[in-house]
């Protein structure tokens, strides 16, 4: 951190990353063509579902993917190569330079050990000082996490601490070697939402204090809006819309984003139908020809099936990208996520005919005169 | 569909006769905590429901919102009589169901049902969908072996699965196919109050929306009234006609949804509804302007603080709200009722 960075120079280049897992049913695509910059400061966020590859790419990036794992493309920190790096080379970046929050404080803190422990030990790992100065400085790190009385915390148990002030430990972690890319995954998603703003208030301020860049990992729509500056959907694996995050929120140009979007309740559409995707994310075993959301697509042309699309770039102030080969098509309806609108109950008939009772089943009486009426009407 | 010729009418009298469906009057449910040492004597109540009111009508939702451990679930579970309450009274249709022998109450079983949040821990793995959905309707002996599987049919079919899986196990169907099969059996005594415990918090939000979409349409059709338990208030507010908010075991604010999301009352409400994050990045850099940032956690329920439960993280807490426990009644000309000495219209952008 003390040497001089070019704002504007990335400090983190992935390119082409492609995560592969060998299985009995053959292999898991777990990450498809990965490729993004991130600058000093910047926030990205990461979206999509369960099993879109989202968790799996910041597992390669810090080397913390099995063996059995096939990585190719390049992961490059500062002009350095990190794919390929033996376990123990990537010691010396991990928690250095790229540090990680996990979504469950629960279980990424050790239960026999103090916190204080904990964070000196993370220090020590990088550091050649001592235990005592090691210790001054976990105090320290608590402290700038928000943690009143940080000096007693420190001797404390995770047990002894709330879900959300575990959350600051893990955090706290996290910062302590002063890293210049934090990868935050799911970080509130075990939360309450009055500690998720405090968590979320505290990750931007360390920003602000560390210039530290984050890559923000959730499935949080909103999160996402109050927080990043860029922003990535993943879908099957792969980047299907990426741009700035008022360029993809309000011009979303790939309909599964929009069926994202209209899948999140919004006060704005009180009263109106939720517009889910159907269907289910595709098999990343068996993914389907072409556009790997072609199956769910409401928008879905011949060509879909063909060809998987480029991530094409299509505009916007800064570059908004999206792999869909309809985008274009897709930016001329005004209201896109109605394109997903449909009706949930599967039967056909009205459901108050479906419902006849079985006459050995005693009814309540107030419901024998409208039966009643029922039959004469019949 | 079967021979029956009862008909259950779609828009429901109970709401008509002037009483409601469920009435719930100074709930409380106290758990014991045990202490350590060979022989574990009670140290201390867990106070996980103190003293919820409420009344709900036929076709009505009442979304119930609030913090884990603020006792959602405690309060939809002593309703249902799944955890006996430890005082209070829950009237279902003028009936009490507190003080109901086992008997009378499995008959009633048929009108209250529950849809539980984890659809993974919720299906028993060695049942075929068949038998998951065909266990009411064999306890309450719906009727032959044949309208069984008839009505088995019609209700995957409702909640839009295929009937023709119902052979296969609850593995091999995805999150929200299960949520379904959850639903289908809460549906399959035609029940007329359905608790909806975190229904759709465990699923990824695409498929979320298909759930919350099939629950409203099935409450339209179905005129069902539902006590629907989350914590997400964007999908409480979608659904509930009224709204709940629960802090520590008590309801501190009650009013119809419009007025709990635009202009509440409660200091609790207004942090709670400022802290949820919207996905629409002009709005929520202007929320986020004005965001209430709550300091500290919920206090331990085994030792609440006196008086006004939330004083400890209020920044309006004065003296009196460490001796007094404020009432849920109604304050200046709002329709909400609210439980602070202090409350005062906000505007929650």
């Amino acid at each position: 951190m003390t040497e001089t960075i070019d704002p504007n120079e990335p400090l983190l280049r992935v390119a082409d990353l492609t995560v592969e897992f060998p299985t009995d049913d053959g292999v898991v695509h777990a990450v498809r063509d990965l490729s993004f910059d991130l600058k000093p400061r910047e926030v990205l966020g990461v979206v999509g579902e369960s099993g879109s590859g989202k968790s799996v790419s910041s597992m390669a990036i810090l080397g913390l993917l099995p063996r059995s794992a096939r990585i190719s493309g390049s992961i490059s920190y500062r002009g350095q190569e990190l794919n390929g790096l033996s376990y123990n080379e990537m010691r010396k970046f991990r928690g250095n330079s790229v540090s990680m929050i996990f979504q469950d404080p629960m279980t990424s803190l050790n239960p026999v050990f103090t916190v204080g422990a904990q964070l000196s030990e993370a220090y020590l790992e990088h550091h050649k000082v001592s235990k005592k100065a090691a210790w001054a400085k976990a105090v320290e790190a608590l402290e700038q996490v928000g943690i009143p009385q940080p000096d007693r915390r420190a001797k404390q148990y995770p047990h002894e601490f709330s879900g959300g002030m575990r959350q600051r430990v893990v955090i706290a972690m996290a910062i302590i070697n002063d890293p210049d890319v934090i990868i935050a995954d799911e970080p509130t998603t075990a939360l309450d939402v009055t500690v998720q703003a405090q968590i979320l208030e505290t990750l931007l301020r360390i920003r602000d204090d560390t210039n530290a860049a984050i890559i923000m990992i959730t499935h949080d729509l909103g999160v996402v809006a109050g927080m990043v500056d860029k922003v990535q959907v993943m879908y099957a694996g792969t980047v299907v819309e990426a741009g700035t995050v008022d360029d993809v929120f309000d011009a979303p140009r790939m309909p599964y984003t929009v069926g994202l979007l209209g899948s999140n309740p919004d006060p704005s559409l009180i009263g109106q139908k939720l517009t889910p995707i159907s269907g289910a994310p595709p098999s990343l075993v068996n993914l389907p020809t072409g556009c790997a959301f072609s199956p769910r697509c409401p928008l879905v042309a011949p060509v879909c099936h063909e060809s998987e699309p480029d991530l094409l770039e299509i505009g916007g102030a800064v570059v908004h990208h999206s792999r869909c080969h309809r985008w274009n098509d897709l930016a001329g309806y005004e209201d896109p996520k109605k394109l997903f609108a449909r009706k949930e109950i599967g039967a056909e008939e009205p459901l108050a005919a479906l419902l006849i009772d079985n006459p050995e089943v005693v009814v309540e009486e107030h419901l024998a005169d409208s039966g009643d009426k029922k039959e004469a009407a019949s | 569909m079967s021979t029956g010729t009862e008909t259950r009418p779609a828009s429901g009298d109970a709401g008509t006769t002037g009483t409601p469906l469920l009435q719930v009057k100074d709930l409380f449910k106290s758990f014991p905590v045990r202490g350590g040492g060979i022989i574990p004597r009670t140290v201390g109540q867990v106070q996980a429901v103190h003293g919820v009111s409420f009344d709900l009508a036929a076709g009505e939702t009442l979304g119930l919102v609030g913090e884990s451990g603020s006792g959602k679930s405690t309060t939809g579970r002593a309703i249902l009589q799944l955890h006996k309450p430890t005082s209070g009274s829950v009237k279902f249709e003028g009936r009490e169901l507190t003080t109901m022998h086992s008997k009378e109450l499995q008959a009633m079983r048929r009108d209250l049902q529950i849809v539980f949040q984890d659809p993974y821990a919720s299906l028993d793995p060695r049942w075929q969908v068949n038998d998951i959905i065909a266990e009411p309707l064999r306890i309450h002996r719906f009727g032959s072996a044949e309208t069984i599987q008839q009505r088995i049919n019609q209700l995957m079919e409702i909640v839009g699965l295929n009937p023709e899986h119902r052979n296969r196990y609850a593995h091999e169907f995805s999150g929200g196919q299960r949520q379904r099969i959850g639903i289908a059996r809460a549906l399959a005594l035609n029940p007329k109050f359905v608790v909806l415990d975190e229904p759709v918090s465990a699923l990824d939000v695409s498929v979320q929306a298909g759930v919350v979409n099939l629950l409203g349409e099935l409450q339209q059709e179905l005129n069902l009234a539902y006590l629907f338990v989350a914590h997400d208030l964007s999908v409480v507010r979608h659904l509930s006609h009224r709204v709940a908010v629960m802090y520590l075991g008590s309801l501190i604010e009650v009013g119809p949804r419009e007025q709990i999301y635009s202009k509440p009352m409660h200091p609790y409400t207004q942090a709670l509804l400022s802290a949820v994050p919207v996905p629409d990045p002009k709005r929520e850099r202007e929320r986020q302007r004005s965001r209430i940032v709550l300091t500290g956690d919920v206090p331990s329920p085994v030792n609440p603080p006196s008086g006004c439960r939330f004083r400890t993280r209020c920044w309006k807490a004065q003296d009196v709200c460490a001796t007094e426990v404020p009432e849920l009644k109604r304050r200046g000309d709002s329709e909400l009722l609210s439980a602070c000495h202090f409350a005062e219209e906000m505007h929650v952008a």
